[in-house]
């Protein structure tokens, strides 16, 4: 089973099987509040997990780890780092290796996966998975589809653009616009779960930061006056 | 577990280091420690954004690199320790993460704990038996502080504290004043060499008998900052030599005479002859001497942690946490967050049984 944790937009931890069933999901929809949530949200998860699939009721029987699955986003640097630093920490607590998901990706899994199931025949069209990213400005993914590995193509991103391009910048993408507000870490589980059954690496180490930290070279000192 | 020798991991992350400690009850096994000052040097102090990518960063070979060194496995701990505050929200925030998913992952209790207690806790690790009650003297880039502590794990009171800079920042800004780099402790400590501490007379903040109602244990230092900017220009301006050995030691005689003089007086007024330093200032090699001499003159006994733990670190977080365990304390729960202006009254936060 794998661990997902993905705090890029709110907090959501989820279980999933190595087959992608879901075995639990808790999730705070809060974009702050991250460091609070964490804990509480994890321990639900697990005990969650314990019962079986979701909607199952069975006996609690031993939830056994292989994996971690981290969001690495792009989203709001100090929420995005809280999900991280548990992710890795809960990795090393269990000796469990640590899978790094780029945010966007599984989100566009999920709406995949749900136009899939919607009708299983529809060609899911070019599209762009759109998040808040603060400071006026947009975060944006675009896809095409899922591969061979089950994998959601991604053709261009994560990057930013100010909000009021957006559309102008989709459009010459020829994707459309799926504004999201959460991540389900359900998603980021099972995407992890497909990246290694495909033997991929989706992202490396670094949070998909996208910007600079905001400094400035201090000036030379001020003066005071005589 | 061994309620009076708990196995703890602590884990600091309130400032730019990236702190892990392990510690059986009183006895240490590991302070490890990742700095990310050298990459705040460029800016002139303290970056929190970069502070905090560099936690994340730092986090998961620190907690490796302190595990190896204690020759202990994670499963054996009795508990995990983690700073809540006071300190820099983001940075904090890395570690709370990291804390709150390493107990659950263990299925450990976690003690959320005050990080300038933790400074106080930093002495009992040092092998000695400590006194109670006896006055904190904390310095550093982050915090000016003045505490009675009458009890490491029930009973500590803020005195006084800093208005505007913390100490260590001070020493930063002179520093640039007098064109040197970061940070501005050990370059204003070298640049001293040879100059004479009495050559100008600076101001020494809140210690007027008008100040002494209100702020008697407060701290102050831009008074002097300016006052020592203002010396500068002039000399420029009048188109002398500026005496930089000169500035650098009599600025850093007024730092340190404040903070000496209103320890001893606290100490003096409380009828405590006990004296703590604790914080990466101490590292200042005068306020050390003049400390050591103006406590020996006033009968006071002075306590001084070895220089790694008086810096931030991770095992003084552990060790608050091991004595909170040691003294039936329950453990925090998981509903907290990190609290930048965390009062040194909350010695442990969210305290189950409270
Ligand atoms: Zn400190």
């Amino acid at each position: 089973m794998i661990l997902g944790i993905d705090t890029s937009l709110g907090t959501a931890v989820a279980v999933v099987e190595a087959d992608g069933v879901v075995r639990a999901e808790a999730s705070s929809d809060n974009p702050l509040g991250h460091a609070e949530a964490i804990g509480t949200l994890l321990e639900a998860a697990l005990a969650d997990a314990a019962h079986g699939a979701i909607g199952q009721t069975g006996a609690p029987e031993p939830v056994t780890l292989t994996h971690v699955a981290a969001g690495m986003g792009p989203g709001p640097f100090t929420g995005l780092r809280v999900g991280i630093a548990a992710a890795r920490a809960f990795a090393l607590g269990r000796a469990l290796p640590v899978i790094a998901v780029p945010s966007h990706d599984a989100a566009a899994l999920g709406f995949l996966l749900g136009e899939a199931l919607a009708d299983p025949f529809a060609e899911p069209g070019r599209f762009a998975v759109v998040t808040d990213a603060r400071r006026r400005e947009f975060a944006y993914s675009v896809y095409d589809g899922l591969d061979d590995d089950g994998i959601p193509v991604r053709v261009a991103g994560p990057a930013l653009t100010p909000r009021a391009d957006i559309d102008d910048v989709l459009a010459e993408a020829g994707a459309a616009r799926r504004d999201v507000t959460t991540i389900p870490a359900a998603m980021i589980a099972a995407l992890a779960g497909r990246a290694l059954t495909a033997g991929r690496e989706l992202t490396g180490p670094e949070p998909l930061y996208l910007r600079a930290p905001d400094v400035t070279l201090p000036a030379a000192p001020k003066r005071v006056g005589a | 577990m061994t309620r009076a020798e708990p196995l703890v991991l602590g884990i600091e992350t309130s400032c730019d280091e990236t702190g892990i400690g392990i510690v059986r009850g009183r006895t240490l096994l590991s302070n490890t420690i990742a700095s990310s000052m050298d990459e705040h040097a460029r800016y002139g102090g303290v970056v929190p954004e970069v502070a905090a990518r560099a936690h994340l960063e730092a986090l998961q070979p620190a907690i490796e690199a302190a595990v190896a060194e204690a020759g202990i496995t994670l499963e054996k701990l009795d508990a995990v320790a983690v700073t809540s505050g006071p300190g820099l929200a983001g940075a904090l925030m890395v570690g709370v993460g990291a804390a709150k998913a390493l107990a659950v992952s263990l299925g450990k209790p976690l003690y959320a704990v005050n990080h300038l207690v933790g400074h106080i806790a930093a002495d009992i690790l040092t092998g000695d038996e400590v006194e109670y009650p006896t006055v904190a003297l904390l310095v550093s880039g982050g915090h000016t502080s003045l505490l009675l502590v009458r009890d490491l794990v029930s009973d500590v009171e803020l005195l006084g504290e800093t208005l505007d800079d913390a100490a260590g920042e001070a020493f930063d800004k002179i520093a640039r004043i007098l064109g040197l780099p970061y940070p501005g402790g050990p370059e204003i400590d070298r640049a001293a060499a040879g100059g004479d501490p009495n050559a100008i007379r600076f101001p020494r903040g809140l210690t007027r008998a008008s100040d002494m109602a209100e702020h008697r244990y407060d701290f102050s230092f831009s008074g002097l900052k300016t006052a020592v900017a203002r010396w500068v220009e002039q000399a420029a301006a009048a188109g002398s030599p500026v005496a930089t050995a000169d500035v650098a030691a009599s600025f850093r005689e007024a730092v340190v005479d404040v903070l000496v003089s209103k320890a001893l007086d606290a100490c003096d007024r409380h009828g405590v002859p006990r004296l703590l330093l604790g914080g990466g200032v101490i590292a200042n090699r005068r306020l050390r001497e003049v400390a050591l001499e103006r406590a020996d003159a006033a009968g006071v006994a002075v306590r001084i942690p070895p220089l790694s733990l008086c810096t931030d670190n991770g095992a003084m977080i552990a060790a608050l946490a091991a004595q909170l365990v040691a003294s039936g304390h329950a453990p925090s729960t998981l509903a907290f967050g990190a609290d930048s202006t965390l009062p040194v009254t909350e010695i442990q936060v969210a305290r189950g049984d409270a």
